[in-house]
């Protein structure tokens, strides 16, 4: 697999006008970290949602407007915390490196 | 039941992976995770197309189950290992829908693929063929499923715990935040219902917590072991987990999962609904 993507999966036939979407890219090294987890926490740290990285290293959520915090899982990682702001109609783009 | 008769760890599966007995099968809700690797000689269950009916809203029937176990190759004898992504909640589902058609062998691999995957244990995309079987499926044991009509009579009188996440037991979401926001009709949740989401009896690697720790999280939210218990969520996996969890770990004994879940409540006519982050009122 050659060098990281920039920014999460496309967006084709997704409704972005009315989801509050949370999405982005693991890696580490500067590659995609295709067997990663993501998880979605809410503002009071409660796990609300998770995904596997694609085999490229993106993830995406439809989260809904507010603060969150995204922690991701990799082998061989310690787990990584990344704040992020999502709004309806807005793609709030993550990079996590691990 | 108990931890130990309900809950296999990822190096008990290792150290059985040539055990013809034994049958690993792994459900998810990404059908095709398993088809890009899979623990070796795990069959896979699709959860949509294998379990659910299709025409009708509602699981697959006792004599479509002993079809479908009969062609994975799984007998009546064999010990089966479910596992699986999100944490198992699909691997939970089929582990209660099993129960349910009276298979009596069950077990669940702690942590699930995600503990295995972290583990950097070993995956294999090779197919597996097992000898077909004449699977025989007992009656339904109606003891651990709700349906709606038990539920509505049961405010006031059972626990009901809400195992969704705060923003989906409040209203504020309508389904789990990986998904787009869609199906129930309206949000909220069943009056009285504590919440507890399936992911606090979690470790962030999947695995389940201390029955130590188990046990004083569902006494802080006010569960009465001296009432039977229904557990829904959306509809109906991850209260599979939590039904496990009380069921199979705890071995309490009258617990429900109420798998039509918020789905099929919030889209009921003229039932009591509570808004908010509190529990609400009988």
């Amino acid at each position: 697999m050659c060098g990281a993507i920039k920014g999460g999966p496309s967006l084709d036939g997704v409704d972005v006008a009315n989801e509050a979407v949370i999405q982005g890219i693991v890696t580490r090294d500067g590659q995609p970290v295709g067997n990663a987890y993501v998880r979605l926490l809410d503002r009071t740290g409660e796990f609300t949602a998770e995904v596997p990285t694609s085999a490229t290293g993106q993830f995406r959520f439809f989260a809904g407007p507010g603060e969150w915090t995204l922690r991701t899982l990799a082998p061989k990682s310690i787990s990584v915390d990344n704040a992020v702001t999502a709004a309806k109609g807005v793609v709030a783009e993550v990079a996590v490196a691990v | 039941m108990s931890r130990e008769s309900a809950l296999v760890t990822a190096d008990w599966v290792e150290e059985h992976l040539n055990d013809s007995s034994i049958v690993l099968v792994e459900v998810d809700e990404d059908a095709e995770a398993y088809d890009k690797g899979h623990i070796p000689g795990a069959v896979k269950l699709d959860w949509k197309k294998d379990l659910q009916d299709g025409v009708r809203h509602d699981f697959v029937t006792k004599e479509k189950l002993e079809a479908l176990l009969s062609a994975k190759g799984i007998g009546n004898d064999d010990t089966v290992v479910f596992y699986g992504g999100n944490n198992n909640w699909f691997a939970a589902y089929a582990y209660w829908y099993l129960k349910y058609y009276g298979h009596d062998n069950l077990r669940l691999l702690d942590g699930g693929r995600k503990k295995w995957e972290l583990d950097s244990r070993e995956l294999t995309t090779e197919v597996v063929e097992r000898p077909a079987t004449t699977y025989v499926a007992k009656d339904a044991d109606e003891s651990i499923r709700a349906f709606r009509d038990e539920v509505i009579g049961a405010i006031g009188t059972k626990n009901f715990i809400d195992v969704r996440s705060p923003d989906e037991y409040a209203g504020r979401l309508l389904a789990p935040a990986h998904l787009p926001q869609e199906q129930a009709q309206i949000g909220g949740h069943i009056p009285t219902a504590g919440n507890v989401p399936w992911s606090k009896a979690a470790n962030d690697d999947g695995t389940f917590r201390s029955d130590e720790e188990l046990k004083a999280l569902y006494a802080e939210a006010g569960l009465d072991d001296a009432k039977d218990t229904i557990a829904y969520c959306r509809i109906g996996e991850r209260s599979s987990h939590t039904w496990f969890v009380l069921k199979e770990i705890l071995g309490h004994e009258n617990v429900k999962n109420y798998d039509g879940s918020w789905t099929e409540y919030g889209a009921l006519r003229a039932v009591p609904v509570a808004l908010g982050d509190e529990p609400g009122v009988a």
